[in-house]
Order: C-alpha cells, then structure tokens, then sequence
C-alpha cells in the first residue's frame, strides 16, 4: 500500500522541482534583483527605470496596443470561429488556414508585415496601381507614429488571433446544440440567440482566452522591432535593451516586475468580470 | 437579422465571400514574404513591386543560407527545440499520469502552481538566469536555453497529457493487472499506445513553442543562438532581403508541424483551459 501512496509523488515530483527551480526561484530572484543596488536593498533601479526618457513612452504604447489588439482579436476571433461552425464543406481545410498562424513567432510576423509595409513594399505597390500614390510612402518611420501603430496592430491581430479562435472552438464545441434550436423554435433570431445562448455559455472559454492573450500581449516585443525598431519602445523592448545594450540587469529587472505585476492584475480583473456561476454551466 | 428579401443565394454568396476573405487574410501576408525571401536582393528594390513571383528563385535563399552562422543558428534552433519537446514530455507526462489516476494530498497545490504558470510572463524571469547560468556553466547553451522553453511548455504538456490518460479507461489497465502485467508493463503495453499520438501532438507544440521563442533565447546566449534570436541579435545591421528570407525560413517548420497536429489542437486547448 505505501508503495502506490508513493507514486503519485515520485511522478509529480521531477516536475514540481523542475517548477521550482525555473519558475518560481528566477521569480524570486527577479524580485530580488530589482530591489537590490550594490548589495543594500533600494528603489533606485525602479527611480532610474521611471527617469528614464522612454518609459512612460513604452508604458503608454504598450497599454495602447494592448487595449487596440485584444478587443479586435476577440471580435475576429469570434466572427471566425461562428462562420466555422456553420461550413459543411471544407471545414477541416478552412480551419487549418485559420490556425496557420498559431505556428509563426511574433519575430517573423514582424518580418512579414515589414515585407508588406516598408516604402518599396507590396502595399504601396498596390496603392500606386490603384492610382492613390505617386512614388514609395515611408508608413513605419519615425514620423508616422499612428501609421506605425496601426502596422504593429495589424501584425499583432495577423499573428495571434489563432489561438484566441481555438480556444473558442473548443468552447463553442461543449455548447449542446439542444440549447439553440429550443431558442430557434420559440422564434428566436440569429442574434438573440448569439446574444442569450452562445455568449453567455461561452464565457469561461473566452474568459481564459483573455487571460491567456493579454499575459502575452503585454510581453510584446519581436513583432514591434521587427517593424520599428527603437522608434516605438514597449515595456519588454526597454528590458531587453537594458539587459543587452546598457548592461543593466537591474533596471532590466524592474521592468520585469512592472510586466509582472500588470499581468497580474488583469488577470485578477478578468476573473472578477467574468465571473460565471456554476449552475449557469450546462 | 430577418431574412425576408434575401435569396439564400445571395446569401450563400455573402457568407462563402466571407470564407474566402478571411483565409486571404492569413494565407496573402505568407505568399508575399515568400516573395519577398525568393526574389532577394534585386526584388527588394524593385518599385513597383511584382504581386506574381516572376523574379523568384532559389538563389536567393541559398545566398542566405550561405551567410555565416545562419546555418549553425538554424542547427541549433532545433537542438533547443527537439530538447525543449523532450524534456517537456518526460516531465510532464508523468506528472500528468499521477493527475489523471490518483487522488493524493497536495494535487490541487500541484495543478496550482502548473496553472499559475500562465499568469507570469515566463520568458522575461529568464533575466536573472543569466547570472545562475554563467555560474552553473549552462550559460550559452543548447540545454540552458531548453530549460527556459520547457518552463514555457511543460505546463502544457502536464495538463494535456492529464487529460490524455483521463480519457483512457482505468479498466483497461486493471485487466492486464489480472493477466499478470507488473504496472509499469501495463502502463507501456495498454495506455502507452493509445495515448502515443496526443502525446506526440504536444511534444510538436512544445517544438514550436520552443522555435518561436527569442527573449530568452537572446538573453541566454552569445555565440550558440537560436535562428530566432539569431535574426533578432542581426536585424538591425541586415538588409532587408536578408530579414525576408529570414522570416520565411522561421515560418517554414511551424506551419508544416501545425499541419501534422490540426487535429489534436482543439482537444489539447479545449482540455488545457478547464
């Protein structure tokens, strides 16, 4: 008996020290790392990360694109996933377009909306052969700031979206088809049934699809180099630049925990506000 | 939305329209950074551009191959990345076993601590591993940075594979006990096989995951990079072909292996996120 009391342990326990060690100790050390300057405990690399002249620059941005990204990939992603559910035909092949995306970095989304959006690129290619321009438009430069944002935006909704539809589908997929088609007879419209049905019982899918990307979002970083370079810092960038260019891993850290601590705190707020009760589950 | 007036025709048409525009949506920006990679250097200037890949060739993309280091970044990119699917498995498969089949004492900590995971921005805590890394000589490593990426998959790989066994009937093992089956030979002979293919999904999840990953990736290294830190540490001072056919080439390897788990990502992420 006690062998198989055990076992449970011994299958859980690589993992769980393995946890320790790469989660919750770099954790720990991140705090640490932060609140420390030449060995006594201080808040200088918070007061030198907020003097800096990027910061509220970056902070800015990245709540910008996270509150412009997250609700049009909601919406997207949404519209996706309801026009899959109602294909008979090449629903496997549509699907996997749809989710292509999953598999690409936000790296090489970058890269591909740059292909797209630099001065010689296939877009203004496309607007000169409709007559709008006569010669390159640069829309990602310094001087562009809203037409940069917009790129960013567009690579950020091309890339993630994905994830956002599959976790839906799979929500979508536990809702009982009995539920719509009650509603149907009892002369419900499309919409209401949308509004009053699918909505509500999907809200705990899209609750952790929420969760999910905007933890992420708050991280971006690639896609908006790829595009920008240093002309649009984000709060990971400025980590990233103080770690690598000016050596600082302190500072660096501090941007650590301000990302840490914004992710926490929408996650805390996405559970109060959609918060669904149990008897309302089917 | 009352359909009175609307031929189902045309709605039929609105509705395919839609189809279409949304598949174009995801599969023109692919085609046209694919043009991009093959038409190098002289297509990278060319204005007006060409939408039909008149100027694509090979040349181009072997010319980026040829570059230093790529290659080597490219090698090493799926060392990472076939270490990171590893040891994601062997980790987290087990705890997911133990999930699925036993009630014990501190299994809700256990789920806790894997789900909590999720709210922490994983790659960036890679900052002060730095410092632990150049002491425990894991610095600028294949296997240091497949630490980082299994912190980021193992979570995954724990609650999937969770559901995996949960969906494997216990009675089945019970029976090969009966027949004589230590439990480690019912476990390899009865649930292994069955569980192989949704196993195998999320060890190519964990590839992926590993491949796209460049923070800590380029925090955590300085001569053996992943080809997506690689391209990052190089992109500010490369021509922008060279940046295209780097693109194309991080893409290439997920799409394929999305392709080959399309079935199983619904049922991995309608699981994981219960």
């Amino acid at each position: 008996m006690t062998r198989s009391r055990l076992l449970p342990y011994l299958l859980i326990g690589p993992a769980t020290v393995f946890l320790l060690l790469l989660f919750v100790m770099p954790l720990v050390q991140t705090i640490a790392l932060a609140f420390t300057d030449n060995g006594a405990t201080s808040l200088t690399n918070f007061r030198k990360m907020m003097g800096d002249l990027n910061f509220g620059l970056s902070l800015r941005n990245t709540f910008l694109l996270v509150l412009a990204v997250i609700p049009l990939q909601l919406c997207l992603a949404l519209m996706m996933a309801l026009m899959v559910q109602k294909l008979e035909k090449g629903r496997d092949l549509v699907l996997w377009i749809l989710i292509i995306p999953l598999g690409i970095s936000d790296l090489a989304a970058g890269l591909v909306w740059l292909s797209i959006l630099q001065d010689r690129g296939y877009f203004n290619t496309v607007l000169n052969m409709l007559g709008l321009i006569d010669g390159p438009v640069n829309w990602l430069s310094y001087e562009a700031p809203v037409s940069l944002f917009v790129g960013v935006v567009l690579a950020e909704v091309w890339r993630a979206t994905a994830i956002v539809l599959i976790i839906l589908i799979a929500g979508l997929q536990l809702i009982p088809r009995e539920y719509a088609e009650a509603a149907e007879i009892f002369g419900a419209t499309a919409w209401t049934r949308f509004r009053k049905i699918t909505l509500p019982l999907l809200k705990p899918s899209i609750q952790s699809a929420l969760i999910l990307r905007t933890v992420l979002a708050f991280e971006v970083f690639a896609v908006v180099y790829a595009l920008a370079g240093r002309n649009f810092p984000v709060l990971v960038g400025e980590a990233y630049a103080w770690q690598h260019v000016n050596q600082n891993n302190g500072v660096a850290a501090a941007y650590a925990i301000l990302v840490m601590l914004i992710s926490l705190a929408a996650t805390v707020i996405y559970i109060k506000a959609l918060r669904t009760k149990p008897e309302m589950q089917p | 939305m009352s359909a009175a007036g609307v031929s189902p025709g045309l709605r039929r048409f609105v509705f395919w329209s839609g189809v279409a525009a949304l598949c174009a949506w995801v599969l023109v920006p692919i085609y046209l950074i694919a043009l991009g990679a093959f038409g190098g250097r002289a297509g990278v200037f060319r204005w007006p551009k060409n939408l039909l890949p008149w100027d694509a060739s090979f040349a181009a993309l072997e010319t980026f191959l040829a570059v230093e280091g790529v290659w080597a970044a490219a090698l090493n990119g799926a060392l990472v990345a076939c270490l990171t699917m590893l040891f994601s498995l062997l980790l987290g498969a087990p705890a997911g076993y133990a999930l699925a089949r036993y009630t014990f004492a501190g299994q809700s900590a256990f789920r806790m601590l894997v789900v909590l995971t999720r709210a922490f921005p994983l790659a960036i805590l890679a900052l002060p591993l730095t410092v632990t890394f150049i002491r425990t000589g894991l610095y600028d490593t294949a296997i240091g940075v497949a630490l980082v990426h299994t912190a980021l998959a193992l979570p995954f790989a724990a609650l999937v594979s969770s559901s995996l066994f949960m969906g494997i009937p216990r009675e089945l093992e019970e029976a090969a006990w009966v027949f004589g089956c230590t439990g480690f030979q019912a476990f390899r002979k009865i649930v292994l096989p069955l569980a192989l293919p949704g196993l195998a999904a999320a060890a190519i999840f964990a590839f992926v995951i590993s491949w796209n990953e460049v923070f800590a990736a380029s925090v955590l290294t300085v001569r053996n990079k992943t080809l997506t830190a690689y391209l990052l540490t190089v992109l500010a001072e490369s021509p922008l072909h060279f940046r295209f056919a780097g693109g194309f080439l991080l893409i290439l390897p997920s799409v394929l292996f999305i392709f080959a788990v399309r079935k199983y990502l619904f049922a991995m992420w309608g699981i994981a996120n219960r």
